[in-house]
């Protein structure tokens, strides 16, 4: 196994009577684009400021490769830090913000100059280098954020929430140029979210809090496809929760009166005319409460054994209108037991046809 | 609930550099002006004679000063939270010629020494004033009477309720009284129901720094008084003469009583100020 | 919608009330000074201002604003930077001391310091061993007027700075800036306006505090006289024209200072 570059290890905090971090450990491999993904008040935010030296942790051990860091000052630990509200220092220009670092650590006039040069060429933002930060847009802004927290060559760059001061349509452009910028300078990356499709999207690897606990830790794949606990099956995806599971047909195997999470995308909904040979036994019946359209897709509100679960629907596939009864197929379902959630397939599938689908 | 979670000693380290050096700055210099004076205030008045405590400040000239005080600080800070909300609403709401120099006079009263404002205001309202004629005209004295020391009130009050009320004032969503209107509710009903619950808060703020500020004022009104005994002597006038009299036993009892009523106005303020915010906030 | 700038004939009433209201209240007695101080002629007014007794009051009175402007300054720019930057307990108290001096009687203010340094104080027999004068002295006005202009500038720049927050010294500091460096280049580019707007409020209060120094002077003149107990001391021995004339000059000073409140207000603003 690969040396940890970043390493938490049984780090408690506390701010009064709130638990921001509860007994949290975690390591991070060297390069990797790590996302701290939970709701608000989750305490992501708190262990990365703890990890950048911002707070002082009540107790626990922060390494960062192979150094231990509690006592090191965060100007020392080697870090770069993106602010959710950037922090541009708002009486400097663009390029004085840049700079800022490099002339702390004394560097020759010359040397700034190609350095911030370099790193302005690097995010895009040529020419606008005499601008106040009230003169860029909150896009432009965070570019700046970044090219700041990278002058000085950190070798760990935090960011917290960095899109979250954006515009959705200019987020989703921002998310796959920080991706490939990270990727460029080959930096590791620690980045808070409370949205999921941005962690899943953008990081290597996951982390999931709630309550200051860490829930889960694994790459977007295995924290969608396999939730290992009641809260992030529950918190990912769009969960509908349903009760007493082993009534539908497929999951008579399951244990009386348990309760699960059924998504979407789990769940294949067919006219009655539509043939569906290879699942006839394993099918319910359920009436179209409402359906809605989506723009990409169309949502159905079913009501099925009393159950109101949300399917999804294809716009090409014959339109499915409301009051219409329909055939429901469920292909899994997470089932929460107690603070555990694993998985169970519908019977009906093969062992085969379970991997290739959802 | 078994054991006791330690949270009482923890050290919350900041990483901005230089709390060491300017909280030592900070606390050695509050030490001095204000630590260190009060703390004597303190220990000279733990050695005053609950009795003879008792005695001075229920004096009939004393307690006549209270009476003075407050009636003529009330009264003030009563027309200058009419007049200053009037004045608010016209420098926020309206437009008219001169608007910025009105805006900047608000404040001569802080900038203008009150002993200048006082010999001011005594000349203009004696019987042959520039405005005491007017008034002698219906046979009322304004110099020299309680009437006089709550004009000298109103003049250092006013910018108190002004800048209290004006921000806030200007804060009001348009969007609120729009709203307001489009459900066909009158102007005055829109002012009562919408506006004025709104800036009660800071009404009631500017009218305690008022209150405060004129039921310790010493300067303007000192002249304007005539400092008749037992009809319009104030209570800073009081613990003047004792000073003067070298009586600081007297001096400081009677401090006391009016640092009380003082802090029971700020108290009264603070328990508006919450309640009024946890309406707001709809916290219980 | 017109409800804002409805044109009826309210708006003019309330107008007129407030015009006639600061006319009367704010304006007449400023007119009444200056025509009074005049009113025997330009030379009696010279001669009232140029006397030596009124020179030593003016410079008096300088003497205490300046180092009263200096103190809170650097408390001011202290007591802001500790309240804003950093959590530490106690805030609360430090916060209501410093707003302590407002809301006390200029009379008790000058008490305090009577009771402190004065005769009966435990410090007395120190100070008068080293023939220290303080009450009925020079340095008592100086303190008094320190204490009730003192949480003038801390309290203009606090809440700026509050609502500033602290992302930018903290990330500055991640970048391993020292603490002067933060405040020189980060912090007061944006406390730049309010504070000299404070040290225009310090100002004016300082230069014309009556009761707190009324108390703290020995009135002695040409020693222990500032410019409004100058004042007093003239007008209660009758010499009404001295007493406006030597007014007249604080009334010109409070003037400039309210153009300059205004005119550093509007800079503040126009610049965010």
């Amino acid at each position: 196994m690969k040396q940890a570059y970043v390493e938490l290890r049984d780090i408690n905090k506390t701010f009064g009577d709130f638990r921001a971090s509860d007994h949290v450990s975690f390591s991070i491999q060297k390069g990797k684009l790590i996302g701290l993904l939970g709701p608000s008040g989750s305490g992501k935010t708190t262990i990365l400021r703890i990890l950048a030296g911002l707070e002082t942790a009540d107790s626990g051990e922060i390494y960062i490769d192979g150094r231990k860091v509690n006592n090191i000052p965060a100007s020392k630990r080697g870090i770069g830090f993106v602010f959710q509200s950037y922090a541009l220092f708002r009486y400097k220009t663009v390029f004085d913000n840049i700079a800022f670092g490099l002339k702390i650590q004394k560097w020759q006039k010359a040397d700034i100059k190609t350095r911030v040069e370099e790193l302005i060429e690097l995010v895009g933002l040529k020419g606008m280098e005499k601008r106040y930060p009230n003169q860029l847009s909150g896009g432009q802004r965070q570019r700046v954020a970044f090219a700041r927290a990278l002058a000085t060559q950190p070798q760990l760059l935090l960011l917290d929430e960095p899109f979250a001061a954006i515009d959705a349509k200019v987020r989703t452009e921002l998310r796959s140029w920080l991706r490939e910028l990270i990727s460029t300078v080959g930096i590791t990356s620690i980045f808070v979210t409370h949205d999921q499709d941005e962690a899943i999207e953008v990081a290597d690897e996951i982390i999931i809090t709630n309550h200051g606990r860490i829930e889960q830790i694994g790459t977007p794949m295995e924290i969608y496809l396999k939730p290992t606990n009641a809260f992030t099956a529950q918190f990912i995806g769009r969960p509908t929760i349903i009760e007493n599971i082993s009534r539908f047909r497929g999951f008579e195997q399951a244990p009386d009166h348990l309760k699960a999470v059924l998504r979407p995308e789990c769940i294949s909904v067919r006219k009655k005319q539509e043939k569906h040979k290879k699942y006839e036994a394993s099918l319910e019946e359920g009436a179209v409460e409402q359906v809605s359209f989506r723009g990409s897709d169309i949502e159905l509100k079913i009501r099925v054994k009393g159950s109101l679960v949300t399917a999804f629907r294809q716009i090409g596939e014959p339109e499915i209108t409301e009051g219409e009864k329909v055939d429901l197929f469920f292909y899994r379902m997470y089932v929460l037991d107690g603070d555990n959630a694993y998985t169970i397939t519908n019977q009906a599938l093969t062992v085969e046809e379970s991997v290739y689908r959802i | 609930m078994g054991s006791i979670t330690k949270t009482g000693k923890k050290k919350t380290k900041s990483v901005i550099p230089g709390f060491g050096l300017s909280f030592g700055i900070t606390m050695a210099i509050l030490s001095l002006v204000v630590i260190i004076p009060l703390c004597s205030l303190i220990v000279f008045s733990s050695q005053l004679s609950f009795h003879e405590f008792i005695e001075t400040v229920t004096r009939p000239r004393v307690l006549s000063s209270y009476r003075v005080s407050i009636l003529t600080a009330l009264a003030a800070s009563a027309v200058n939270a009419v007049m200053g909300l009037i004045l608010a609403w016209v420098l926020v709401r309206y437009d008219f010629p001169g608007k910025r120099i009105m805006d900047g006079l608000i404040e001569l009263p802080f900038a203008l020494p009150t002993a200048v404002a006082g010999i001011s205001l005594t000349h203009l309202t004696v019987e042959d004033g520039w405005v005491g004629s007017f008034f002698g005209k219906f046979g009322i004295r304004v110099a020299y009477t309680k009437f006089g020391i709550i004009i000298a009130l109103v003049f250092i009050g006013i910018p108190f309720v002004v800048r209290s009320v004006q921000p806030v004032l200007e804060k009001v969503e348009k969007e609120y009284e729009e709203a307001a209107s489009m459900l066909g509710a009158s102007r005055f009903r829109i002012f009562f129901e919408v506006i004025f619950p709104e800036i009660f808060p800071a009404l009631i703020a500017g009218f305690t720094m008022a209150f405060a500020r004129s039921i310790g004022e010493y300067g303007s009104v000192v002249f304007i008084a005539g400092n008749t005994p037992y009809e319009t002597e104030i209570t800073p006038l009081m613990i003047m003469s004792e000073l003067q009299e070298f009586d600081y036993a007297s001096a400081t009892s009677i401090a006391l009583v009016m640092l009380l009523i003082a802090f029971l106005i700020l108290f009264v303020n603070a328990v508006i100020q919450s309640y009024t915010s946890k309406i707001v906030s709809g916290i219980e | 919608m017109k409800i804002r700038n409805n044109q009826g004939p309210l708006k003019w009433f309330f107008i007129g009330i407030s015009a006639v209201f600061l006319f009367i209240m704010l304006i007449l007695p400023l007119i009444y000074v200056l025509v009074t101080g005049l009113k025997k002629g330009i030379s009696v007014y010279l001669a009232a201002v140029t006397d030596e007794y009124a020179l030593k009051a003016v410079g008096l009175t300088i003497e205490a604003t300046i180092i009263s402007v200096i103190v809170n300054t650097v408390f001011g720019l202290f007591a802001a930077w500790t309240i804003t930057k950093f959590r530490f307990r106690g805030k609360k108290i430090i916060s209501t001391l410093i707003d302590l001096p407002l809301t006390i009687s200029p009379i008790i203010a000058g008490l305090i310091y009577v009771l402190t340094f004065g005769r009966q104080s435990f410090l007395y027999p120190f100070l008068h061993e080293h023939g220290i004068d303080i009450i009925f002295a020079v340095p008592g006005i100086v303190l008094a007027t320190i204490f009730v202009t003192f949480p003038f500038i801390s309290r203009e720049l606090i809440p700026v700075l509050t609502a500033q927050g602290t992302d930018e010294e903290e990330a500055a500091a991640l970048m391993g800036a020292g603490g002067f460096r933060i405040f020189r280049e980060v912090t007061f580019p944006h406390i730049k306006w309010a504070f000299l707007y404070g040290i225009v409020l310090c100002t004016a209060r300082a230069m014309g505090e009556f009761g707190a120094v009324s108390v703290l002077s020995g009135h002695l003149r040409g020693k222990t006289n500032t410019m409004p107990l100058y004042i007093e001391l003239l007008y209660q021995g009758y010499d009404f024209t001295g007493a406006f004339a030597v007014s007249s000059i604080l009334v010109i000073m409070a003037l400039l200072i309210l153009i300059l409140r205004n005119l550093l207000e509007h800079r503040g603003k126009s610049e965010n």
